[in-house]
C-alpha cells in the first residue's frame, strides 16, 4: 500500500465508526472481555469525550481508535476502512497521516527541543526541511509556545510540555486527534488551560477530538459525552445545538 | 527515506553525547590498533628495502650445508677452508671480491672497557666484498696475511665503546687470550635489521684468527660479491658449480652448502615480520570484536530505556522497519564514527612511534578506508539485533513502559 491508497479525501461519512466491536484479552478461563459488543460514529468536527472508571472499556476503545489495536470481533472503520485487514504497517502509516495523540505523561523526547518534537511527525512524512519549519512554528504559535521553540523538555513546565505535546500531535493537520487522559498530571488551573486550547482548536480548526477522561470538569468542554462501564456504552450525552 | 533517518539517528546520537563517545571506545582501540601495526609494519618493509641496499645488492653469502627452511634436520656437512676460497678466486670468471669470514663473539678488552664483539678473520677484499670503505687507517697487507700478524681493523662501535675520544691506532687490543694493534677503522655502517649493529665488529686476518682465536681451520662462510647487480643470479650458479665439484653430494640429495643473496635474507625477515603482523592483527581483530559486542550492548541498554520513546515513534507513525533502520544506523554511525576517530589516533600513533623504531612513517588510504568499513559493519552486524527488538515492540506495552 503506498501513502496515496490511504487518501480518502472523498469520504463523506463519519470519520470513525464502531460496528458491535468486542475485544477480549487472553484465552479459556482467564479470558478478558473489555469490549463487548460496542457501536457508535464520530463524525468530522466532533468533540467527544469518553467517559468511564479504569477497566470500563475507554484505554482499550481508544487504543482501537489510534490503531495501535484491532477489535476481536465487530468491525472498526476509520474513514471507511476497515483497519482490521491493514497490516501492521499500513497502521502505522493511517497514524502517520491522520491521527494525532496527546499522552496523560506528555511523552515528548526528552533533551530534544520544543521545534524538533513538532518536527518529528513531519519528518515521518518526509516534508521538506523548510515547509516543516514553518509547520511546526504555526502549530508553536497555535498554542502560544512559539518563544519557546529551542526549550527542550525538561525546560518547560508541565502545561507548556502538554501544549507541547498537542501542538506535535495537531501539526500534520490529522483527522482525528486522540486526547488520553491529557490533564491527568496536571494542576486545575493547568488542566483548565489545556482542555480550554483543545475546545479552541476544534472550535477554530474544526479538529476532531477525542478526549479520554474520568473527570467531568474536563469532560465538560466536549459537545458529546460517551460513558463506558464493563465494556459496554452506558450512557450518551449531547451539548444542545449552540 | 535514508536522509531523515539519518538524521533521526543523528539527533539521538547528540542526545547522548557522553555515553556516544563511551560506547565506541572499543572501536576507536580496535581501529587504532590495526591503523598502527599496518603503517608500521609498512614502515618496516621499506625500511628492509633499504636495508638491502645498505649490505650491498651484490652481495652473496655462501655456508656449508643446507640451511633449511621450516625446520627440518641440517644435512651435515663439512665447514670450509681456505682451499675453498682459494678455488673461487681462481676459477671464477664474474665475481670481484671473495672474503673469507670465520665468525665468533668474543670478548673485546682496551684498557678497562671490554664488551662482546664479533669478530672475523678476514682479507682485504672483506672491504670490496662489503663496498665497506675505511674512515681512518689501512688495510692488512699481503705480508700481515700471509704471516698471521697480529693487527686488526674495528668498528666504529668498538671504537666508541672502547676507545671514547682516545686516539686508538697503534693500540693493543685484548680479543679472547689473544692480542693485536689496532691499524684501520671502518666507516660506520649503522643498524642493519637483520644482521644487528654492523659497526660492533673487529676484523683480524684469517690466519691470525684459525691459530690464536678459533684454534682450527674452519672459515664458517664466504663471502662473495658479482660484477654488477645484473649478474647476481649468473655469479651464483657460477659459485655453485664451482662449489658442487668441491663438494660432491650424493645424486639426488642436497648440496652441501648454500648460496644465498642478501634478498633471501630479507625475505627470512619479512616472513618473521609477517608473522608478527598477522598477530598484532588478531589482537586487533579481538579488540574490533569486543568493541561490537560493547555496541551491542548498550545498543540493546538503550532499547530498554527508549522503550516509551519507541512507542512516541510508533504512535507518531513510525513503521517497523523505519525504527530498525534507525537503530542500525545509529549503531552503525557510533561504529564509524569510532573507526574515524580510531584512524586518527591510530595515524597519530604511528607517526610519534615511528621514529622510536626507526622506521618511516607511511600513510596507506586503502587500509584507512579499510578500516572505516570495517567499523561500520561491525555496528551494522551488530546493531542489527538491538534494532530488531525495538522494531517489534508493541506500541500500546511500549507507550506504558515508565
Amino acid at each position: 500500500m503506498t501513502e496515496a491508497d490511504l487518501s480518502t479525501a472523498d469520504f463523506n461519512g463519519p470519520v470513525v465508526a464502531f460496528e458491535n466491536v468486542e475485544k477480549v484479552y487472553g484465552e479459556g478461563e482467564t479470558a478478558v472481555r473489555a469490549l463487548d459488543g460496542v457501536s457508535f460514529e464520530i463524525q468530522a468536527g466532533e468533540f467527544v469525550a469518553v467517559m468511564g472508571s479504569s477497566g470500563s472499556g475507554k484505554s482499550t476503545t481508544m487504543n482501537i481508535l489510534g490503531c495501535l489495536d484491532t477489535p476481536t470481533a465487530g468491525r472498526y472503520l476509520f474513514k471507511g476502512v476497515d483497519v482490521k485487514t491493514l497490516t501492521r504497517d499500513q497502521r502505522a502509516l493511517l497514524r502517520r497521516h491522520y491521527l494525532g495523540f496527546v499522552f496523560q505523561g506528555f511523552n515528548l523526547l526528552s533533551r530534544t527541543t520544543a521545534l524538533e518534537n513538532l518536527e518529528l511527525p513531519l519528518i515521518y512524512r518526509r516534508i521538506s526541511k523548510a515547509e516543516r519549519r514553518d509547520m511546526a512554528m504555526g502549530a508553536l504559535r497555535a498554542v502560544g509556545l512559539e518563544d519557546r521553540e529551542h526549550h527542550t523538555a525538561s525546560e518547560l513546565s508541565g502545561g507548556q510540555q502538554q501544549r507541547v505535546a498537542i501542538a506535535r500531535a495537531m501539526v500534520t493537520r490529522p483527522s482525528l486527534l486522540l486526547a488520553d487522559e491529557p490533564t491527568g498530571n496536571l494542576d486545575t488551573a493547568r488542566s483548565q488551560e489545556i482542555m480550554e486550547l483543545l475546545a479552541r482548536l476544534n472550535e477554530e480548526q474544526g479538529l476532531t477530538i477525542v478526549l479520554v477522561t474520568h473527570e467531568n470538569e474536563m469532560a465538560a468542554f466536549a459537545r458529546r459525552k460517551l460513558e463506558f462501564r464493563d465494556g459496554l456504552i452506558v450512557s450518551e450525552w449531547h451539548a444542545e445545538a449552540a | 527515506m535514508i536522509g531523515n533517518i539519518l538524521l533521526l539517528s543523528f539527533r539521538e546520537i547528540r542526545r547522548n553525547v557522553l555515553r556516544s563517545i563511551l560506547t565506541t571506545l572499543g572501536i576507536v582501540i580496535g581501529v587504532a590498533a590495526v591503523i598502527i601495526v599496518v603503517t608500521l609494519g609498512e614502515g618496516t618493509k621499506a625500511q628492509v628495502q633499504e636495508e638491502i641496499s645498505k649490505l650491498g645488492s651484490t652481495m652473496l653469502t655462501v655456508f656449508p650445508g643446507q640451511r633449511r627452511r621450516g625446520g627440518g634436520a641440517r644435512v651435515p656437512a663439512p665447514p670450509f677452508e681456505m682451499d675453498d676460497v682459494n678455488a673461487l678466486r681462481r676459477e671464477t670468471s664474474m665475481l670481484s671480491g671473495v672474503a673469507p669470514m670465520s665468525i665468533g663473539r668474543q670478548i673485546v678488552v682496551y684498557g678497562n672497557a671490554n664488551r662482546r664483539s664479533q669478530v672475523v678473520g678476514t682479507d682485504r677484499e672483506f672491504v670490496n666484498v662489503r663496498s665497506w670503505g675505511l674512515a681512518a687507517g689501512r688495510l692488512f697487507t699481503p705480508v700481515e696475511e700471509q704471516g698471521g700478524k697480529s693487527v686488526c681493523i674495528i668498528g666504529e662501535t668498538v671504537r666508541k665503546e672502547l676507545f671514547k675520544e682516545e686516539p686508538f691506532l697503534g693500540k693493543t687490543l685484548r680479543v679472547s687470550k689473544a692480542s693485536c694493534e689496532v691499524i684501520g677503522l671502518l666507516e660506520p655502517k649503522g643498524q642493519v635489521m637483520f644482521s644487528g649493529d654492523q659497526d660492533d665488529v673487529v676484523a683480524v686476518p684469517v690466519k691470525y684468527y684459525q691459530r690464536r682465536i678459533s684454534g682450527n681451520k674452519k672459515v664458517d662462510q664466504i663471502y662473495v660479491s658479482a660484477l654488477s647487480d645484473s649478474l647476481v643470479s649468473a655469479a651464483q650458479s657460477e659459485v655453485e658449480m664451482i662449489m658442487r665439484e668441491r663438494r660432491p653430494a650424493q645424486p639426488g640429495s642436497d648440496d652441501l652448502f648454500t648460496v644465498r643473496g642478501v634478498q633471501e635474507m630479507s625475505s627470512a625477515f619479512q616472513s618473521s615480520t609477517t608473522v608478527m603482523t598477522g598477530f598484532l592483527s588478531a589482537i586487533a581483530a579481538i579488540s574490533l570484536l569486543v568493541g561490537g559486542i560493547g555496541i551491542m550492548n548498550i545498543m540493546l541498554v538503550s532499547v530498554t530505556e527508549r522503550t516509551r520513546e519507541i512507542g512516541i515513534r510508533m504512535a507518531i507513525g513510525a513503521r517497523e522497519k523505519e525504527v530498525l533502520f534507525q537503530f542500525l544506523v545509529e549503531a552503525a554511525m557510533l561504529s564509524g564514527f569510532g573507526g574515524i576517530v580510531g584512524i586518527l589516533v591510530g595515524l597519530s600513533g604511528a607517526w610519534a612511534m615511528a621514529p622510536l623504531l626507526n622506521v618511516p612513517f607511511i600513510i596507506q588510504p586503502d587500509m584507512m578506508m579499510m578500516a572505516f568499513v570495517f567499523s561500520a559493519l561491525v555496528g551494522l552486524v551488530f546493531g542489527y539485533m538491538p534494532a530488531q527488538r525495538a522494531a517489534r515492540l508493541d506500541p500500546i506495552e511500549a507507550l506504558r513502559h515508565e
